[in-house]
């Protein structure tokens, strides 16, 4: 751990999706754990094994998650804008190894990784955030986030610190949206069937955006939205709370100019 | 006497389910009552979370000491005149009870709802024996009618709508007045009810399942909200009860802990509307009761699964709340999973109990959210468990071969940081550039089964550690 008085250093797992597709979600997260007083690091990183672990090849998740607790050895946190990569470092890092000393280490490492939001309402103590949004969003809990991590109340304190924001609840705002990873793919239909029943429920919110934790998630939802035809935008709940709303929503096009 | 499953045709029953619009009527019930119930009698208990522990812990407790049990179960059994078989298959176990109706020259057979009956196929036994059975559970009877199998573990005809359910009352119940009134559920409640009176009196056998079997008085214990389950074993002069090994209790005490979880989570009642003890056959000062008491007890693959890591899910107390609470459940309904046990708690148990070979599609077919485990009684770890079936099959190679490959090579990439840097910014330059007009993909040749339903986002452009480095070069400037 560094000195008391330095920032704490913290590493900034992007995750895989994040790194790939919405590389706008990792500057949010920086900006917000900066503003929040940390040293903000991003050692070179791939995946932290979810797919691998969930698709039964634990030695692949194994590798990964070694291949994670080495690139992030020299932060005091490590922290992802997703609970569910969080989820899988935190719970299931440590069932990947029986040796004791492994095990140890992740449990250690475990321990001193946070999801952003959380890490900054529960460790940083931050209670409001910097930034604007004029309008309704609605929010959906993420499943990973919410019942491996209990992430709940926290984006919904800091959304309220939002400046010209109102939090419309949607109905089942706790129910899977059908994402799953590779079940999305796997078993499309019923993914669909999912997605669909979950994209009602943010139309019938009345809320012109929609916000989560999980970009997997989101991704889905928004790729539902736009095929669709829904008026409705979709963004990582970090974009919002840090202000930087420049990019155009998930799924959606560029603004035309001329 | 197994029923056949069709669960390796799971992908089919399940597009055959999304498109049954009335099926879909019928599930949208199943997400409204049970979820709202359970929630509110849980509220109304704040030691709830304590008794799901102690509830856990009590069943880990009688898994390991099993045997110890079983044979203090069989003791007071026998101590109370009646008679205990154990039979380790379904075929077993259907032969045993067969013998047991014709050995008293059974006609008529009625039956309280049992899983285990259905798991070992016991009512075809039955009919094939030339005996008939009759389901007096009134949503068994509905699916007897109609030759179907139960979707739900607690509410065998959930997947069913009232109408439906008039077709069937008025084809089968000719005797009845053709221009009775049956648009109510009440209505068809009596009406059932009525029909059932005589059989109940007829029966020369009664099965019952079982909820619990305490130990220290050789007692079954069954729950019902139709009171069925008392006429069925009180009536005639044999019953018969079936059960599964593990759902032994050791004393009474322990049940009562157990019936404090269950009813909430199933249904959201306090308590079921009756709760029936039975123990031994008629005693002479009691009023009524069977002459003949016979259990069962089946093992079917149970056993097979003590010591492994699929242990925890011989704990389910069959409350059904885990696919009250499932998205899959909830848009395909219970029959599509192809055999007895639907939902989450089937996606463990049915790979156990008929092969992975067969049951594998089910513990894939789970986003892994994680509704069930939050809301078991016993706290089953029910996607855990279904990802270790994950890795059964990927050690066996039985996952699909596009998964496989898929896998490896992401795998492979994944670790290597420096490869899987140049393939990724290569490849979502590439794919930034092609979605560009629209900001995302309405079709994308490799992501099908993505794409057939929604769109993909496209990439923003170069990947974020990319960008990330470049700005703090900038920065150092």
């Amino acid at each position: 751990m560094s000195p008391a008085s330095a920032r704490p250093r913290v590493g900034l797992f992007a995750t895989c999706l994040v790194d790939l597709f919405r590389p706008s979600v990792g500057f949010a997260a920086a900006k917000l754990l900066e503003d929040a007083g940390c040293e903000v690091l991003v050692p070179p990183q791939t995946c932290c094994g979810q797919p691998a672990f969930n698709s039964g090849d634990r030695v692949t998740a194994r590798d990964l998650a070694l291949q994670v607790m080495d690139a992030f050895s020299g932060c005091d946190y490590i922290v992802a804008p997703s609970g569910s990569c969080t989820g899988q470092m935190v719970k299931h890092f440590p069932e990947l190894f029986d040796e004791p000393q492994l095990a140890m280490r992740a449990r250690a490492f475990a321990g001193k990784t946070f999801e952003l939001v959380s890490f900054l309402t529960d460790v940083l103590k931050v209670t409001s955030v910097e930034a604007t949004y004029e309008g309704r969003v609605t929010y959906h809990d993420s499943c990973s986030g919410l019942r491996e991590l209990g992430i709940q109340s926290q984006p919904r304190a800091l959304l309220a610190t939002v400046k010209g924001l109102e939090l419309v609840e949607m109905k089942e705002s706790d129910v899977c949206c059908g994402f799953g990873g590779t079940f999305a793919a796997k078993y499309g239909e019923i993914s669909d069937a999912i997605v669909t029943k979950k994209t009602a429920h943010v139309s019938e919110s009345g809320a012109p955006l929609l916000l989560a934790g999980d970009l997997g998630c989101l991704m889905n939802m928004a790729g539902k939205i736009t095929r669709q035809s829904k008026q409705i935008e979709v963004r990582h709940v970090a974009e919002v709370l840090a202000g930087m709303c420049d990019e155009p929503p998930i799924a959606a096009r560029k603004e035309m100019r001329r | 006497m197994t029923l056949h499953p069709t669960t390796p045709g799971f992908k089919d029953n399940a597009h055959q389910a999304l498109r049954d619009p009335e099926l879909q009527k019928a599930l949208g019930h199943v997400q409204q009552g049970f979820i709202y119930k359970r929630q509110s009698a849980v509220e109304r208990l704040p030691e709830f979370e304590n008794l799901r522990e102690a509830a856990r812990d009590l069943k880990d407790h009688v898994l390991k000491h099993l045997d110890l049990y079983l044979e203090t179960y069989e003791r007071n059994v026998i101590a109370s005149g009646g008679q205990v078989h154990f039979a380790r298959t379904s075929a077993e176990a259907c032969e045993t009870i067969v013998n047991i109706c014709k050995s008293h020259g059974a006609k008529s057979v009625t039956k309280g709802k049992s899983m285990v009956s259905e798991e070992i196929g016991l009512n075809g036994a039955i009919e094939a024996a030339g005996m008939q059975a009759v389901e007096t559970d009134l949503g068994e009877y509905i699916i007897q009618l109609r030759g179907e199998t139960p979707s739900h573990i607690i509410a065998p005809a959930v997947h069913l709508t009232k109408e439906q359910v008039e077709v069937d009352f008025r084809r089968v119940h000719t005797h009845l007045e053709p221009a009775r009134d049956l648009s109510e559920p009440v209505q068809l409640l009596t009406e059932a009810r009525g029909v059932l009176r005589q059989k109940f009196l007829d029966a020369d056998v009664g099965i019952t399942g079982a909820n619990f079997l305490v130990a220290e008085t050789g007692s079954s214990i069954i729950v019902t909200n139709e009171g069925n389950g008392d006429l069925t074993q009180s009536l005639p002069r044999v019953h018969i009860v079936i059960a599964s090994i593990e759902k032994i209790v050791p004393t009474l005490e322990d049940a009562i802990l157990l019936l404090r979880v269950l009813a909430r989570s199933a249904t959201g009642q306090d308590m079921s509307v009756y709760t029936t003890l039975s123990t031994g056959p008629r005693r002479a000062e009691d009023p009524d009761g069977p002459e003949h008491y016979h259990v069962v007890l089946v093992d079917n693959g149970r056993s097979a699964m003590l010591g492994t890591e699929f242990e925890d899910m011989l704990r389910c107390i069959r409350c059904g709340a885990c696919m009250n609470h499932c998205p899959v459940y909830h848009a395909i309904g219970g029959h599509a999973y192809g055999w007895v046990y639907p939902g989450p708690m089937g996606a463990v148990l049915t790979p156990s109990l008929i092969g992975v070979e067969k049951g594998g599609h089910l513990p894939n077919a789970s986003t892994f959210c994680g509704r069930c485990e939050s809301v078991c009684p016993v706290k089953i770890p029910l996607p855990k468990l279904m990802r270790h079936w994950r890795e059964r099959e990927f050690e066996r190679h039985l996952t699909p071969a596009v998964q496989r490959y898929g896998l490896k090579i992401w795998g492979f990439f994944a670790k290597n940081p420096g490869l899987y840097s140049l393939a990724t910014r290569a490849a979502m330059t590439t794919l930034a550039w092609l979605g560009r007009d629209k900001g995302r993909f309405t079709s994308l040749p490799l992501a099908k089964g993505w794409t057939d339903y929604r769109d993909l986002p496209s990439p923003q452009g170069d990947t974020f550690q990319a960008q990330w480095r470049k700005r703090q070069k900038e920065a150092r400037r």
